[in-house]
């Protein structure tokens, strides 16, 4: 069986970085599996700008911020193989794949990169009631047709949910002549990026109803009205609050799930609250020499974090295979406390932090002027301050080792609070 | 001039046409929509039924039992995913411990073969998920689940194979008698035919109606469903049943051959297409599933869907040559279990219509197998085989459930062709998993204009109508 030092699975942002850094760490042997046609992953169907800015310093188009990592990785000799679908990994980190001129192989790594990225929640996953007409898809679906196809998906548009990728496609519908009449969001505020909401709705006149949903879905063949009522605090519609938009398409927005059904069948740990692999504070789930990172451990707002995260775990697999495991020693767990919804890394093995850990997680409300603390037990070892926070936007804090070495006892707690202007 | 004339290619029509393919005669199948298998054929529970509900003497009773026993055996015949799991009846108080006992003293009398009561421990022993609150089981190990819409094309497909015509896009608009039998108008096609069966489903009384008055009313209604996802498939082994009430079996909470857990039905009267989900009626099938299996997690749910039931006034199936039309035979009111009895449905018709002059004589060669290739079930070895043959089948189209670009392409060359989006999920399970087609469903489509031979606009998602695209974003100009 051919042995690779690593295998990276998912050749999209997460799968390029994490491959780049590993080389950049000095392994030589190093073969990306990636089941498109293409490396790039989802970027190659997003021809709108505003990626880049963190990493670059300039704004890029999605396709644009793709090709300057397969470019890096070019110079390299990380191996690349497409089209190559992998159907299982084991807790060995044995990979069996499948494509056209291999056929289904096994091969074998010192250590394996999940970098799969994540799927759209569909209508099923939201239960939206009605009809089952066609005209009703995925922003994503939507967007790929659009981008790559060079096909439109219809005329009259209402969009349920306003994540990105659901705002950057009223956008894009409205530019290809399409009319988008609403954007519908069942919470009190948007789960997509300020930025989107200024660029791609309010520039373009579409309204946004918030506290909304679409409660009913009408058409024989193709879709010819949704139903759209205001909801309460329990997120039950109110009845009477009922309008009726004329429409033969739907977009849904309604999420991102990871996409781990690899990773659950290898036996690693799952965080319920990420649908993500538990990781420790070099993305290494709980599969030692297996990595994660990218959209596949949790869902992420802009690609820029999304190649930070993977170069950080990309460069702990070749630590991983030429110096060994990390040292164990004490460990602490990286708990949510009030207002945060997750955080990763979950799990933090002290003596391999050194000079610190970056931590991710996500509010479960907005909050103006307000504040990150982490405590362990009732003590406060770090505070952060924030203008505005929002469940939409991923936050990220800093945890130098000096700091850490403050804790006590085996749990650190991450929680918001809102500060007295 | 045809010998006789099928009109529906639903489970009843397909069976009739498989059971006539055997016969030197000549047989159309007419079917309304642009493929078969697409009403309730499609979207039921996916039960073959164990036989102990219907009411003994009833033609119910008798074909539900002669069904399922040949279903199993056409099943491996024709390739269709079926297994013999079993069912359980759940009784939570006394009077469904009355009821428990009145099933198992029916399905006594129609033959059903070994049912047996459980204690209430008893089946949590083999249904662990099963609810404290079930005081008391009754076992069915007969019952078994099927894919139901594979199961009617595979009976369709041997007969076309066989012989049998099938016209898909046919919707029968008038009926008149003539000499010798009857000249069927669909659209602008007349079909001449000495005997006709009308198996249209939730449309039997209105096809019924343009040969003279029915003596009967379709009453149709409709059930409401979750479809889970395959983390949710294992949380029962066996179809898990509650006491029947007035309007039904009540719901179920059960595997499905694909792996996953449906959970269902609902029954309201409704209109014959009306295949709409409601939130109350979803709403209905969660609080009642809790009841039989409160695990259940129904934010696993990958797609709600609703089927009509063709049942009618009568209560039983009408499976009779309409009084005072020689030659016009019903197979109407068939609702539950309709999917169980198919195959004895089909027996019982012929038998009736040979009483009535059809000539039956069978046909020296009968091809009565069928094969298809299901890459995710084959083994390495297998699959390798079948990728140096053909490297398509080395390209993963449907990511969720494993389906390769060979198995789209040769579903396209089998004797009914799929014509649309949903053509080709019903017949290799592409965009039938967790992401419901997000990710293949723009490369299923652009596979399947490349094979016909027409714009990616031109395919539809099942009928006429339902378009997906609407057309190039830009003009070409170059």
């Amino acid at each position: 069986m051919r042995e690779y030092e690593l295998i990276v699975i998912g050749g999209g942002p997460a799968g390029l970085a994490a491959a780049l850094s590993a080389w950049e760490g000095g392994l030589r042997d190093i073969l990306i599996l990636e089941r498109d046609g293409a490396l790039g992953g989802i970027l190659n169907q997003c021809v709108h700008n505003g990626f880049g800015l963190h990493r670059f310093k300039e704004e890029l188009t999605g396709t644009e911020y793709a090709g300057r990592f397969i470019d890096m990785l070019s110079g390299t000799g990380v191996a690349v193989k497409t089209d190559s679908m992998v159907l299982s990994v084991s807790p060995e980190k044995q990979v069996e794949y499948v494509n056209p001129t291999d056929g289904c192989q096994v091969v074998c790594a010192k250590a394996v990169v999940l970098a799969m990225g994540c799927r759209e929640r569909t209508r099923g996953a939201v239960s939206v009631p009605g009809a089952r007409c066609s005209g009703i898809f995925t922003a994503g679906a939507a967007q790929r047709f659009i981008n790559i196809e060079g096909q439109m998906v219809g005329r009259r548009v209402v969009i349920l949910g306003s994540g990105d990728i659901g705002l950057i496609m009223a956008r894009r519908m409205t530019l290809e002549g399409a009319e988008v009449l609403a954007c519908v969001e069942l919470m009190p505020y948007s789960s997509g990026l300020n930025r989107n909401i200024v660029q791609c709705l309010e520039d373009f006149g579409i309204p946004l109803y918030l506290s909304h949903t679409v409660t009913d879905i009408i058409g024989k063949d193709r879709l010819e009205k949704v139903v759209v009522s205001a909801v309460d605090e329990r997120r039950q519609p109110i009845p009477g609050t009922e309008r009726t938009f004329l429409c033969d398409t739907l977009l849904l927005s309604v999420g991102l799930l990871p996409e781990n059904e690899l990773t659950r069948a290898m036996g690693a740990e799952i965080d319920p609250r990420t649908n993500g692999a538990v990781v420790w504070e070099n993305m290494e789930t709980s599969v030692p020499g297996v990595f994660a990172c990218g959209n596949v451990l949790q869902v992420h707002d802009l690609v820029d974090f999304v190649s930070g995260e993977s170069g950080r775990a990309g460069a702990a697999a070749a630590d991983y295979v030429r110096r060994g495991p990390a040292p164990a020693g004490r460990t602490v767990k990286l708990e949510n406390g009030d207002a945060v919804a997750y955080t990763v890394p979950q799990r933090i093995r002290m003596e391999a932090a050194g000079d610190g850990v970056q931590a991710f997680f996500r509010v479960n409300r907005v909050f103006g002027r307000s504040a990150v603390t982490v405590k362990s037990g009732e003590k406060q070892i770090a505070r952060f301050k924030r203008d505005h926070m929002a469940p939409g936007e991923m936050e990220h804090i800093f945890l130098p080792g000096k700091l850490l070495a403050l804790a006590e006892g085996d749990t650190l707690t991450v929680s918001a609070e809102e500060v007295e202007a | 001039m045809w010998d006789v004339i099928i009109v529906g290619c639903g489970v009843v029509g397909a069976a009739c046409a498989y059971q006539l393919s055997r016969y030197k005669l000549r047989a159309a199948v007419l079917e309304a929509g642009s493929d078969v298998a697409a009403g309730a054929t499609k979207a039921n529970s996916a039960i073959l039924h164990a036989g102990y509900d219907p009411e003994p003497g009833t033609l119910m009773a008798r074909l539900n039992v002669a069904g399922v026993s040949m279903a199993e055996e056409i099943c491996r015949k024709l390739d269709v995913p079926y297994r013999k799991n079993g069912s359980m009846v759940l009784a939570f108080s006394g009077k469904d411990r009355d009821c428990l006992r009145e099933l198992m003293s029916r399905g006594e009398r129609n033959g059903v073969p070994g049912l047996r009561l459980l204690t209430g421990a008893e089946a949590r022993a083999l249904e662990p998920e099963v609810s404290g609150e079930a005081v008391e089981a009754l076992l069915a190990p007969s019952a078994a689940i099927v894919n139901p819409w594979e199961y009617a094309l595979a009976m369709a497909e041997t007969a076309v194979r066989n012989g049998v015509e099938l016209y898909r896009n046919c919707r029968v608009t008038a009926i008149t008698r003539e000499q010798g039998g009857f000249a069927v108008t669909a659209g602008d096609k007349v079909f001449h035919g000495k005997y006709i069966i009308n198996a249209a489903g939730v449309y039997a009384g209105a096809v019924h109606r343009l040969v003279g008055e029915p003596g009967f009313t379709i009453r149709p209604a409709k059930g409401e469903y979750y479809l889970l996802d395959k983390c949710e498939g294992t949380r029962v082994s066996r179809v898990i049943f509650q006491c029947p009430g007035a309007a039904g079996k009540g719901v179920l909470v059960s595997p499905t051959v694909h792996g996953n857990l449906i959970v269902g039905p609902t029954s309201e009267p409704s209109g014959p297409e009306d295949v709409s989900s409601t939130a109350r009626g979803l709403q209905t099938v969660r609080e009642l599933a809790a009841r039989s299996v409160p695990g259940i997690r129904f934010r696993e749910n990958i797609r709600n869907f609703t089927g009509v039931r063709a049942g009618s006034d009568r209560g039983d199936f009408i499976l009779e040559e309409a009084p005072g039309v020689p030659g016009f035979f019903n197979a109407a009111g068939i609702c539950s279990p309709g999917l169980s009895a198919a195959p004895a449905i089909a027996e019982y018709l012929l038998e009736q219509m040979a009483g009535r002059g059809l000539a039956l004589e069978k046909k020296e060669a009968f091809i009565d197998t069928r094969r298809r290739v299901r890459f995710h079930e084959l083994d390495r070895e297998g699959r390798n085989e079948l990728i140096a043959k053909d490297a398509r089948y080395g390209r993963v189209v449907c990511r969720c459930e494993t389906v390769t670009e060979g198995e789209i392409v040769a579903c396209l060359r089998q004797p009914i062709p799929p014509a649309s989006i949903n053509g080709v999920k019903r017949r290799v399970g592409a965009g039938m998993g967790r992401c419901q087609g997000g990710f293949c469903g723009p490369r299923v489509q652009e596979l399947l204009a490349r094979e016909l031979g027409v714009r990616p606009e031109e395919i539809p998602l099942e009928d006429a109508g339902s378009y997906i695209l609407t057309g190039e974003t830009k003009e070409r100009w170059f």
